[in-house]
């Protein structure tokens, strides 16, 4: 813990408009977000919606909410929005962008959405180098539907349906999708990022940033993994579950970049 | 030196207490009282000792901490 | 008028989709209708109108292309045939929940599963009672003809625009397979962005400008009030179709004793049994229903009241016979005569089935 050191400066001196360094984005709405208490998915909210601001880009964009926690992000994203089937985030993206080359596209999906029952469109999305920007949210359990088993659901972890843990004799071996999403030569820019932490927001931000500014370069997908916790579906506080997330998440998923071809 | 404060929009607040592991110098707590969700609100228990780091806003999943800063002479230097 | 040339039902819809000025046709492959996109590949459609043409990993893909095309305003297709329509589904109901335009053809082949290559009229129900889940209807076209192929694709885009409702073209292998004359209308530009803006502004996600609120395309309302409501609305919208699309012909009905009704392929055979029938003195005359929903239900109640007997003429195991009992209520007697598993019935075994189900009964 860093000293302190106490000043004498009157608060309303320094509580002034002129004084903000940091608020809320207009980009947000006026609506609570639905997330429970210390949910990741509200921190990357925010920061596309910075980026989107910016980067002066927001009229321009087009959102894509899927299902999971997250299908009501268009209730919290003061831009247009389209919310996809389970799944399909990707697709819709491709067939806006195809036909919208001006405008920014991103797709943002849990793990279930993007590394289980949309696998195909992830894979065939990022194979053809769609000029979109995926921001996907692992936390390692289905959210949404009360935490069950995800695809990167780690070993032994315990959800509701591997009450025991996960065994990778019956359930398979968490995916690693983003190693697979960076192998693909129509990917541009792949990389992991959490947000549990101030220096870890700041590089988060940075890496939402470089992403789109591929979109607007036209390289190819732009793919950015964010590391997050579910408290509720962990069944742990956020606390603890930042804690755990550090000690058990990320020795499997290692932050960092997969992949980055080179801005103009 | 920079003085800092923030402004926790209390109704808001989930209660998640991130914010109070984010701050460097550990000076933001959880309110007795309750906001009318329920929940323990957050709020800057050493005012005086803020620097406007950003920090717990940053990490605030819900975006409720505005943060304000502003550079004042040193303490020291204004006395002479 | 445009060019007339000799096609594939197949060919003419390719052709007819470029000239409509589509902005994106997005597909898979799968008999009997891949002719329609190696058509579209070979036929440069990015050099001839700028219209996006890309081949899907899978129909799931390919119709959720069309949803996200389709939810910015722009005219969007695609075709396929029943299996892979089958796996449409799931998309076609979010765009129906969630109201975008966009035209799905269906050249159908036999069923169900795998089935046959081979022509059938088999995803009737599939078609016009919903198909997938929830409350929703398809207005659904059928062609009877090459020159329909081409004709309905302009009219089935102006249908989904006017209804913010999926259209089908509901064809079958033998009218996409079969060679025709065909009168090919002129082409329509394509929408320009400012166009788009102007007349789908209003819910079209093309980006939210400071002069309006955030447009929002979803199937999604966890308020049961408000889901009530939008699905009324929804149901106003199926009831407007009822009330200005029904789209039907009627063939020698003016003294008709007795009925065939028959849609697409099997139109063309009923057609040639009304002939046969009176070469032999029996007065049966045919209504060809071309708005499958909405079903011309106001003619066949009328008809209903001039004739002795109505059979339908199908390839499928009974599927529109339902809807023709349902619109005459048991007044008259309604039989079925269909063909199955790409079997196609003769106009002599239609005559032969009018006699011995309907008129010596
Ligand atoms: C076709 C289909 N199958 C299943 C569901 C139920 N479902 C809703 S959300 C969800 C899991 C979402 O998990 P994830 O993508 O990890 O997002 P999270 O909720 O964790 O943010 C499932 C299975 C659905 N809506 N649609
Ligand atoms: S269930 Fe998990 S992912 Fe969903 S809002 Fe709660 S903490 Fe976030
Ligand atoms: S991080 Fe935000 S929501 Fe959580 S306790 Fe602090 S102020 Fe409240």
């Amino acid at each position: 813990m860093a000293k302190v050191k106490h000043h004498n400066i009157p608060l309303d001196q320094i509580i002034k408009p002129e004084n903000i360094v940091f608020k809320r984005t207009k980009l947000f709405t006026d609506n609570v977000l639905s997330y429970c208490p210390g949910c990741g998915h509200g921190v990357a909210h925010r920061l596309i919606l910075e980026v989107l601001e910016e980067m002066g880009i927001a009229d321009k964009t087009i959102g894509i909410a899927p299902v999971g926690c997250s299908v009501l992000a268009y209730e919290f994203m003061d831009i247009d929005m389209q919310e996809a089937a389970h799944g399909r985030a990707p697709a819709l993206a491709t067939g806006i962008k195809r036909t919208n080359p001006d405008k920014f596209v991103f797709a943002y999906q849990g793990d279930g959405d993007l590394a289980a029952i949309g696998t195909a469109e992830t894979i065939h999305t990022a194979n053809r180098g769609e000029n979109i920007t995926v921001i996907f949210i692992n936390n390692g359990i289905y959210g949404m539907t009360g935490g069950q088993m995800a695809p990167t659901t780690i070993y032994g972890m315990k959800t509701s349906t591997t009450p025991y843990g996960r065994d990778p004799k019956q359930m398979g071996h968490p995916l690693k999708i983003t190693e697979i999403v960076a192998q693909l030569p129509g990917t541009c820019y792949v990389t992991r990022q959490a947000v549990h932490t101030p220096a870890l927001v700041r590089k988060a931000k940075k890496a939402i940033r470089k992403a789109f500014e591929y979109q607007k370069q036209n390289k190819g997908l732009s793919f950015v993994e964010i590391v997050s916790n579910c408290n509720s579906g962990w069944k742990m506080t956020p606390v603890q579950a930042v804690k755990w997330l550090e000690e058990n998440m990320l020795p499997y998923y290692p932050l960092g970049d997969l992949k980055d071809i080179g801005l103009d | 030196m920079i003085v800092g404060a923030i402004v926790v929009d209390t109704e808001r607040c989930k209660g998640c207490e991130l914010c109070t592991q984010a701050c460097p110098f550990g000076i933001i707590s959880m309110s007795e009282d309750v906001n009318s969700k329920g929940y323990h609100y957050a709020y800057l228990a050493d005012p005086y000792a803020c620097t406007g780091c950003e920090n717990c806003a940053l990490v605030c999943p819900d975006t409720v901490i505005t943060v304000y800063r502003m550079k004042v002479e040193e303490p020291s230097k204004a006395k002479n | 008028m445009g060019e007339i040339l000799l096609m594939k039902g197949n060919e003419a819809l390719a052709e007819a989709i470029i000239r409509a000025g589509a902005d994106a046709y997005f597909g898979y492959p799968i008999t009997p209708q891949s002719e329609v996109m190696e058509y579209l590949a070979a036929a440069k459609p990015e050099e001839r109108t700028g219209m996006v043409l890309l081949q899907a990993e899978s129909e799931l893909a390919a119709i959720n292309m069309l949803y996200g095309a389709g939810a910015t305003g722009k005219k969007v297709i695609t075709s396929s045939s029943s299996p892979g329509i089958s796996l449409m589904q799931e998309g076609i109901s979010y765009m129906a929940g969630a109201e975008i335009p966009a035209v799905i053809v269906n050249v159908v082949r036999g069923g169900p599963g795998l089935g046959t290559i081979q022509p059938a009229q088999s995803d009737y129900f599939q078609a016009t009672k919903g198909g997938g889940h929830g409350d929703y209807h398809l207005l659904v076209l059928a062609p009877n003809s090459v020159q329909e192929m081409a004709d309905f694709v302009p009219l089935a885009f102006d249908l989904a625009f006017k209804y913010r409702n999926p259209v089908m073209i509901l064809s079958d292998g033998l009218i996409g397979q079969m060679m025709e004359k065909v009168e090919l209308f002129d082409p329509i530009p394509r929408w320009t962005d400012e166009y788009i803006r102007e007349h789908h502004g209003s819910w079209a996600t093309i980006g939210k400008t400071p002069d309006r609120e955030r447009n929002i395309i979803t199937s999604l309302d966890l308020v049961p009030e408000r889901m009530e409501k939008h699905n009324l609305h929804l149901k106003e919208k199926y009831d407007q179709m009822e009330r200005e699309e029904v789209r039907y012909e009627e063939i020698s009905t003016e003294d008709a004793e007795y009925l065939f009704v028959a849609y697409g392929s099997s139109s063309r055979i009923a057609m040639k049994a009304v002939k046969l029938a009176r070469e032999e003195g029996i007065k049966v005359g045919l209504l060809r229903p071309i708005t499958l929903f909405p079903f011309p239900k106001k003619p066949l109640e009328r008809l209903a009241d001039q004739v002795k007997g109505i059979l339908t003429v199908e390839l499928s195991l009974g599927q529109m016979v339902e809807d023709v009992k349902l619109a005459v209520n048991c007044r008259i007697p309604v039989e079925h005569y269909g063909r199955v598993g790409g079997m196609i019935p003769t106009p002599e075994e239609v005559v032969e089935a009018l006699k011995t189900k309907i008129i010596n009964r």
